[in-house]
C-alpha cells in the first residue's frame, strides 16, 4: 500500500461527519414520502383502483423533489394522492435545502478550507521533481529572494504564518509554480509537509522576523534531515552564536552586512563597487561608485544597526558622534548627544556643520527622513546614509537626496540569492577583501571593459564528467588545457569571448583571477564573469569534443567515424 | 448512558431484525416475503450507514464497510424486484423470488457481522 495521506483523510472525514444529520434527514423524508404513495390508493385510466408500486413511487418522489411540475404519473392522481404530494413537496424541498446548505457551509468553513489547502499544497510539493528550497517567511525579504530565484528557474516552497502573505504569493505571477502554505514554521510537522524530508529539498531558508522562530526552524531542519543546508536571518548576536553552535550553514545579520558594506566603501570604493556589481544580478545597469568621505560622521540612533556601524567605522579610524534619545538604555558611549536627531538643535550640538557624513539609523522611517532633511538644510555637502525599515516607503526614500539607503530586505535577499546561485562568489569576495585598492581598481576597469553598461553575468564551471565531458575526455588524452582555451570563441578561435575568470578553485589552492596560462585539472571549479552570451559558448566548449579540439588546435576535427578514418589514412 | 450510542445501536440492530424478517420463510414463495419489509430494511440500512460516516477508529471503518455491503445487497435485491415487476414484466416467479431472498440473505450476513462487532466493542467498554 502507498503511504497514507493523513491530510487527505481528514478532509473526507470532516465532510462525512458534518453531513451525517442532513443525509439522514433526506433519507427519512424520502422514505416517508415513498411509503405514503405506495399506501394511498389511486385510480388508473379506466377508473379502476390502482396502487403505486415502490418503483413508481420512487420515480415520482425523485423528480418531485427537484422538478415540481413534471405531471402526475403514470395516471392522474386522486385527491388523496394530491394531498400527500403537497406534504411531500414541502418535505423533500426542505430536506434538500438543508442538505445542500450544510454541505456548502462545510465547504466554506475555514477549518475545512484549511484542510483542503494543506491537501493541495501537499500535492503541489510532491509534484516538484527538481531540487527546491524551503523558504519560511514571506515578507519583503522572501518576496525579493523568491523573485530572484524564480528568474533563474530555481523552485521554492513557502511557509508563512499570515494568510495574507500566502494570498499575495498566489496573486503574484512569478513564472513558475510556487506552492505556499499558511502555517507555523516553528512546528516541525509543517516543515515536513512542506517537503523537508524529500530528497529534492536542497536547503531551508529561515526568513521570519523573529529570531527564536528562525532558531527553531534551523534546529528542526538539522535534526530531521542530516546535512540539510540551512540559511537563516538573524537580528541579534546572541541568536547568531546559538545558530552557529549547532551548525547552521549561514547566518545573515542585515545590520552587520550593511555596516561592513559601508566600511568597505569608505576604505575602498573599488572593492565596494565590485561587491555591488557581483551581487546585483545579471544585466542590471552598472552602478556608479560611491565615495563616502573620511572625516567626522554623525550617527543618529544607537540600536543594533547603530552599534554594528560604529564597530565597523572604528575599524576605519572613524569615531562617529552618536545621537540617541535613550543613551542609558542603549549603553551608548559617554560622548553621546542626547536627542532624536530630527531637530536642528541636536544636530548642531553634534557638530553637523563640520561633519562629512550623517547616518539616520533609527527604526522609524519618518524620523530617518526627517533627520536627513534637517541635516542637509544645515550642511549641503553631507554624505547621507539612511536606514529604511519598510518597503512601502521606497518611493519617499527615492525622492529624498540620500547617497546610500540601507534596505534590510534587499540586503538579506541579495546575500542569500548569491549564496544559492553562485556559491563560489562568497569565496571570491572573501579573497577580494584581502587584496589592496590598486588591485581592485584594475579589476574594476577590466570588468567594465568587458560588459559595458550592464552588470556582469556570473556563472560557475565545474570540470567533472557531468558538466564538462569533453574537457575530461581531452584531459585524458593530452593533459594540457589552460584557462585561456575556455575563453576562445568556438566560432572563430582568434576572437576572445567577453568574459573573465574571477576565481579558480583547485583541490589544494584558490587562485584569484588566474592567468590565461593557468592549467586546468579534473575537479577544478571556476567562477567566470562576463556577458551573458558567452556562458553558452563556454558550455559548448565544455561539452562538445570537436569544438574543444577546434579552439585548442584550430583544426576542424571530422566527426564521423568514416571521415575520421579517411583523415587518418590521408595523413599517413 | 450515551444517546449517540443508543441511536447507533438501535439502527444497527433494527437493520438486522428487519432484514431477518424479510429473509425468513420459504425461499421461492412470494407470499413469505413482503415488499414493505424489504423497503423498511433498505431504508434502515441506509440510515445505519450514514450514522457510521466520519468515524475514524478502525472498528468504525469495518462497521462502515459491512454496512455498505448490506446496502449494496439490499439495493440489488430491490432493483431485481423492480425489473421483474415493471420492466421485463415476468412477475414474481419462484426463481425471481429466490434470487431476491438470497440477495437479502447476503445482506443478513453482513448485518450479523455488524452486530457481532458492536457487541464485542460494547463488551470491552467497562463503564
Amino acid at each position: 500500500m502507498a503511504v497514507t495521506h493523513p491530510v487527505t483523510n481528514n478532509a473526507i472525514h470532516m465532510l462525512l461527519r458534518r453531513m451525517r444529520a442532513p443525509l439522514i434527514t433526506v433519507i427519512i423524508i424520502y422514505s416517508i414520502a415513498i411509503l405514503g404513495f405506495v399506501l394511498i390508493p389511486g385510480m388508473d385510466a379506466e377508473g379502476k383502483p390502482w396502487r403505486m408500486s415502490f418503483f413508481h413511487a420512487f420515480y415520482f418522489v425523485s423528480f418531485m423533489g427537484s422538478t415540481i411540475g413534471f405531471g402526475e404519473l403514470p395516471y392522474p392522481f386522486t385527491n388523496g394522492q394530491r394531498l400527500w404530494t403537497l406534504f411531500s413537496i414541502y418535505g423533500t424541498v426542505v430536506a434538500w435545502l438543508y442538505a445542500i446548505g450544510s454541505m456548502l457551509t462545510v465547504i466554506q468553513d475555514t477549518s475545512f478550507r484549511r484542510v483542503i489547502n494543506r491537501n493541495s499544497f501537499d500535492r503541489a510539493v510532491r509534484r516538484i521533481k527538481e531540487p527546491f528550497y524551503l523558504i519560511c517567511g514571506y515578507g519583503d525579504t522572501g518576496n525579493l529572494l523568491i523573485r530572484a530565484l524564480a528568474k533563474r528557474g530555481i523552485r521554492c516552497v513557502v511557509i508563512d504564518i499570515e494568510q495574507e502573505c500566502i494570498d499575495a504569493l498566489e496573486l503574484e505571477d512569478k513564472g513558475i509554480d510556487i506552492p505556499g502554505l499558511c502555517a507555523d514554521a516553528s512546528d516541525p510537522d509543517n516543515l515536513i509537509i512542506a517537503g523537508l524530508k524529500r530528497p529534492q529539498c536542497t536547503g531551508v531558508i529561515a526568513l521570519t522576523n523573529i529570531d527564536h522562530i528562525n532558531l527553531s526552524i534551523s534546529i528542526s531542519s538539522k535534526r530531521l534531515v542530516k546535512n540539510m543546508r540551512v540559511i537563516s536571518r538573524v537580528e541579534t548576536h546572541d541568536a547568531e552564536a546559538n545558530m552557529a553552535s549547532f551548525g547552521t550553514d549561514y547566518t545573515i545579520n542585515a545590520y552587520d552586512t550593511f555596516a561592513t558594506y559601508l566600511a568597505t566603501a569608505i576604505h575602498s570604493p573599488s572593492k565596494h563597487l565590485l561587491y555591488d556589481w557581483m551581487t546585483s544580478g545579471s544585466n542590471a545597469p552598472l552602478t556608479e561608485p560611491i565615495m563616502p568621505p573620511h572625516g567626522k560622521w554623525v550617527l543618529c540612533g544607537y540600536g543594533r544597526f547603530g552599534k554594528a556601524l560604529r564597530k565597523n567605522l572604528l575599524l576605519e579610524d572613524i569615531d562617529p558622534i552618536i545621537v540617541e534619545l535613550d543613551p542609558e538604555g542603549t549603553h551608548a558611549p559617554r560622548t553621546v548627544i542626547s536627542g532624536r536627531g530630527t531637530e536642528a538643535s541636536t544636530l548642531h550640538d553634534a557638530g553637523i556643520e563640520n561633519a562629512v557624513g550623517v547616518i539616520a539609523g533609527t527604526n522609524n522611517d519618518t524620523n530617518n527622513l526627517s533627520i536627513i532633511m534637517t541635516a542637509l538644510d544645515i550642511n549641503r555637502d553631507l554624505f547621507t546614509v539612511a536606514r529604511q525599515n519598510k518597503s512601502m516607503n521606497d518611493h519617499l526614500y527615492e525622492l529624498s537626496d540620500i547617497n546610500l539607503i540601507m534596505q534590510r530586505a534587499n540586503i538579506i535577499a541579495r546575500k542569500i540569492s548569491t549564496l544559492i546561485m553562485t556559491p563560489m562568489l562568497d569565496d571570491f569576495l572573501r579573497l577580494l577583501s584581502l587584496r589592496d585598492n590598486q588591485w581592485a581598481n584594475i579589476l574594476v576597469s577590466r570588468i567594465s571593459g568587458l560588459t559595458g553598461e550592464l552588470s556582469p553575468h556570473l556563472w560557475s564551471v565545474r570540470i567533472n564528467n557531468q558538466e564538462s565531458p569533453a574537457l575530461i575526455q581531452y584531459l585524458k588524452e593530452s593533459p594540457h588545457i589552460v584557462v585561456g582555451d575556455l575563453l576562445r570563441d568556438p566560432r572563430k578561435r582568434e576572437n576572445k569571448l567577453d568574459c573573465l575568470v574571477l576565481l579558480l578553485k583547485q583541490q589544494t589552492k584558490e587562485i584569484l583571477v588566474p592567468d590565461i596560462t593557468a592549467g586546468l585539472h579534473e575537479h577544478d571549479e571556476l567562477l567566470i564573469c562576463g556577458q551573458q552570451y558567452s556562458e553558452q559558448r563556454v558550455r559548448w566548449i565544455q561539452t562538445d569534443y570537436n569544438v574543444l579540439s577546434y579552439v585548442k588546435t584550430g583544426i576542424d576535427r571530422p566527426s564521423g567515424t568514416l571521415w575520421r578514418w579517411l583523415a587518418k589514412t590521408t595523413q599517413a | 448512558m450515551n444517546l449517540e450510542k443508543v441511536i447507533f445501536a438501535f439502527f444497527t440492530v433494527l437493520a438486522l431484525t428487519l432484514n431477518f424478517g424479510f429473509f425468513i420463510g420459504q425461499i421461492d414463495n412470494p407470499d413469505h416475503h413482503h415488499v414493505y419489509e424489504l423497503y423498511a430494511a433498505l431504508i434502515v440500512s441506509l440510515i445505519a450507514t450514514v450514522m457510521k460516516f466520519g468515524d475514524r477508529t478502525h472498528l468504525g471503518a469495518v462497521l462502515l464497510a459491512t454496512s455498505l455491503v448490506a446496502d449494496l445487497q439490499l439495493l440489488v435485491a430491490a432493483v431485481v424486484w423492480g425489473v421483474a415487476e415493471h420492466i421485463t414484466e415476468t412477475g414474481l416467479t419462484a426463481s425471481v423470488v429466490a434470487s431476491i431472498v438470497s440477495l437479502s440473505g447476503g445482506a443478513l450476513l453482513a448485518n450479523i457481522t455488524s452486530v457481532v462487532m458492536l457487541v464485542m466493542e460494547t463488551a470491552q467498554v467497562r463503564r
